[in-house]
């Protein structure tokens, strides 16, 4: 696989406050998301995985470092929108990234900037609509659906721009674990047809589904690995203030307890069949 | 002191087109200083019933006593009720609105009608109890503080209350797992401090199987289930139907049963959980 | 809830003639109908405005009722200008008592005048009722393009009442979950003096802007990520056609205003 998404010794200052005083968001992160892969960044608030998300499209420029999307360097403006239509956004919350009081319309919104031809649009907002399953509401208001329903509308609008790649600033964070059922299906759905997935959670179970897990620790990349490499290190993730995923944690739980388990084993399912055999 | 709630039901929108049943005919009762989880899916009918435990609703019918007050009854006074029940929305954060975190806290006790000296010790007791420094952090603005931060200041503004009833509705809501344990640490030394009775709305069923005494489940506005967590999330297929989980280490457990391995009892916790599984293959 | 009964400036859903007509077309028409209101100085010429409105109300299917509903908010204003005009006109006297007179032209200027306004507020409020109101932003923007070429910012007008009709249903909700998280704190909004009442307010008042503001920071940002400003020209999916209909409810629309010059000339 190539490399779509290049991170070269990014940092980023936040201004803090009038004086110009600053805080370092993000400090020296370097790391690659390949074209195709579904990648997940885990770290607790505060960690400095948003601001990197929002790096990456150009809504927040680097205070240096560089970022080459798909081969584009973010922090030339004559780049921006090319970028952005590759790489396509979802925000944490469903109810304020939703701009029309139509399903159907607010889909539409990106390939209405986009200039698409208005027959061409149409395919497109259907389409995506009936990938998010969500087209028999397609005529509804937005405020009338469920926070899982809100979060795919925002997904079908990202969708529908046809991006190489979608970035998912914690989208799940906000709703019940119905909608982050939902809303994980069709993440892993759209990584299948080979969209390039940034997922960034706190939720490990999300993370362990991920090719490959970038941990984030005050503003500095702590790990990178595969779900097994990182998984193996709980205890570092621990003192990250960070969990793992329910498998992983009767594991180490069972090694204290003098039983031998294999590194390795992610999934309760995996668990179950090693335990009884 | 204990909470009766009997044949309470409500019904949205009444006599219009579009009226829907809320909530209905749930009776259950809370003994002093326990600690009730509420499990439903969105919509089930679990916020409906907490605001009628604060009076912000009124019921269609039923009633709801609390020690020996029936607060459904005609003329009884808000003021007393909010006295005994303190109600913590999702996302309490967003309610702030003061200069100071002293101030802010302050808010509840003030309306209560409190002397300057008993409020002044209530913040700070309040304050503390909720895990944050009150010297360091009266005279700090709660805008300029981390979310979980806000979280605890918006909490301990109901907690100087002093409830007698204290509901907490998804506390942890939208938070890290390390964040997410503290308020969860947090909500034990309230209920150990004040021994008040907690109902505790999430969720996430690994925190309601350790932390409650007793559980109640929501569904399509009934109390369909009322027991004990051991009781409730050993019917893990009727919890399913509903849209519901059971704990991590139950799930892991009961797979684990129908695999054959003979393991007796619920495990709420995963720490339970391990020593029965370890117990079996040692 | 009183906010919910008020039905001037709502859409009624429906599908008929009226209802599927171009948005430019029917604010176009209403815009004439109030101007030809004015025009109209007789009893002939108001039973014209008033047929020609009665036949739009009955092929756009929305109960009659519904419709009177929405001039109760207005009834105030209606009898106010009607008691002015009977008694500040002068003219020749019909009734007088004490220091007031009633004349035969003040009675008259003021039942035409509240007829008018009856007149004008159901013809504004059947365009809400029978247009969407994306349809009716959609129609503004388009209407007011022209206008562009003097610097009037037409879309970004329509894009701000877009996003206002999507945002006031989150900022109602909002602003219930404030008012019960304070009421639940014991804050009490119903009684005490005005003074009390306008303090009582900032316990909502602050929360509900740092609401506003954090919707809007998110959402200036969502519609950047979504390429919202980028030198492309805009499309649009659902882009207005002139149809077959809407030419024949202009060409019915300019004989009805016809006739009403006509019968203004006429007299």
């Amino acid at each position: 696989m190539t490399d779509f998404i290049k991170i070269e010794n990014l940092v980023f200052d936040y201004i803090k406050n009038e004086d110009g005083h600053t805080i370092r968001a993000i400090d020296d992160v370097s790391f690659t998301v390949e074209r195709g892969s579904f990648t997940a960044v885990i770290g607790q608030n505060g960690s400095g995985k948003s601001t990197l998300a929002k790096n990456i499209n150009g809504l927040l420029m680097p205070t240096s470092g560089k970022i080459y999307v798909d081969g584009l360097d973010t922090s030339d403006e004559a780049n921006i929108w090319d970028i952005r239509q590759k790489v396509a956004m979802v925000f944490q919350n469903p109810d304020n990234q939703i701009v029309s009081s139509i399903v159907e319309d607010d889909v539409a919104f990106g390939p209405e900037n986009l200039g698409i031809d208005p027959t061409e649009i149409r395919t497109r907002v259907d389409e995506a609509l009936v990938g998010v399953e969500m087209y028999e509401h397609r005529k509804k208001a937005p405020h009338l659906l469920s926070g899982g329903q809100k979060q795919r509308i925002a997904i079908a609008g990202a969708v529908a721009m046809e991006p190489e790649c979608i970035v998912f600033d914690e989208p799940t964070a906000m709703l019940d674990p119905k909608g982050r059922k939902e809303v994980l299906e069709v993440i892993r759905k759209l990584n299948a047809k080979g969209i390039t997935v940034l997922l960034i959670t706190h939720f490990m179970e999300e993370a362990a589904q991920a090719d490959k897990i970038a941990v984030m620790d005050d503003g500095v990349l702590k790990m990178v690995g595969t779900p097994d490499e990182i998984f193996l290190r709980a205890e570092e993730l621990k003192a990250l203030s960070l969990g793992v995923p329910p498998a992983v944690d009767l594991s180490m739980k069972l090694r204290e307890r003098g039983i031998e388990v294999p590194e390795g084993i992610l999934d309760i399912d995996e668990m179950v069949e090693y335990l009884c055999r | 002191m204990s909470i009766e709630v009997r044949g309470l039901t409500h019904i949205y929108s009444e006599g219009l087109p579009h009226e829907s049943i809320a909530i209905e005919d749930v009776t259950f009762k809370a003994e002093a200083g326990q600690l009730v989880g509420i499990i439903g899916h969105t919509g089930s009918g679990k916020s409906t019933l907490m605001q009628h435990l604060n009076g912000l609703l009124k019921p269609k019918s039923g009633t709801i006593v609390i020690g020996e007050t029936d607060i459904t009854a005609d003329g009884v006074v808000m003021r007393d009720i909010r006295r005994k029940i303190g109600l913590v929305f999702q996302y309490p954060e967003y309610q702030l609105f003061e200069e100071t975190v002293a101030k802010d806290v302050a808010f509840g006790p003030r309306n209560l009608g409190l002397s300057e000296e008993e409020i002044d010790a209530r913040i700070e007791e309040a304050v503390e109890m909720v895990g944050l420094d009150y010297h360091a952090i009266k005279n700090v603005s709660p805008f300029d503080l981390s979310g979980g931060q806000k979280r605890r200041v918006a909490i301990a503004g109901v907690i100087a209350m002093k409830p007698e009833v204290l509901i907490l509705d998804e506390p942890t809501a939208g938070l890290n797992p390390k964040a997410h344990e503290d308020i969860l640490e947090m909500v034990k030394t309230i209920h150990r401090n004040e021994n008040n009775i907690i109902f505790l709305v999430s969720h996430n069923m690994n925190d309601i199987a350790r932390m409650s005494d007793k559980v109640l489940v929501m569904d399509h506005g009934k109390l369909v289930m009322d027991g004990t967590p051991e009781d409730v999330f050993s019917r893990g297929e009727e919890l399913k139907a509903m849209g519901l989980d059971v704990p991590d280490s139950m799930e892991i457990v009961s797979k684990l049963k129908a695999k054959g391995m003979d393991i007796k009892g619920a495990c709420l916790t995963m720490d339970e959980a391990a020593d029965k599984i370890a117990e079996i293959l040692k | 809830m009183a906010i919910r009964d008020i039905t001037l400036g709502q859409y009624y859903p429906g599908s008929s003639w009226i209802h599927k007509l171009d948005p430019r077309v029917k604010i176009m028409a209403t815009i004439l109908y109030i101007v030809a209101l004015f025009v109209v100085d007789d009893f002939i010429g108001f039973a014209i405005a008033a047929a020609g409105l009665a036949s739009v109300i009955i092929i756009s299917k929305v109960p009659l009722s519904y419709i009177l509903r929405g001039l109760k908010p207005v009834f105030l204003i209606i009898s106010f200008t009607l008691i002015i005009n009977m008694f500040m006109i002068k003219g020749e006297v019909l009734v007088s008592f004490w220091i007031f007179e009633i004349t035969r032209e003040g009675l008259r200027t003021a039942i035409f005048m509240a007829i008018r306004l009856i007149l004008l507020i159901i013809g504004s409020s059947l365009l809400t009722l029978t247009t969407k109101p994306i349809s009716l932003t959609d129609g503004i923007e388009a209407l007011l393009s022209p206008f562009k070429k003097i610097g009037l910012p037409a879309h970004d007008l329509a894009m701000m009442m877009t996003i206002a009709l999507r945002f006031i249903p989150t900022l109602m909700e909002e602003t219930d979950k404030i008012m019960k998280a304070q009421q639940a704190r014991g804050a009490d909004f119903e009684s005490g003096n005005l003074m009390s009442r306008a303090k009582a307010l900032i316990p909502i008042l602050v929360p509900l802007f740092i609401s506003a503001f954090r919707i809007a920071h998110d959402l200036a940002m969502a519609m950047e990520a979504r390429c919202y400003g980028c030198d492309i020209k805009r499309t649009r999916m659902n882009g207005m056609k002139f149809a077959g209909r809407d030419v024949a409810a202009s060409i019915l629309y300019v004989l009805f205003l016809a006739a009403i010059i006509l019968q203004r000339v006429l007299m």
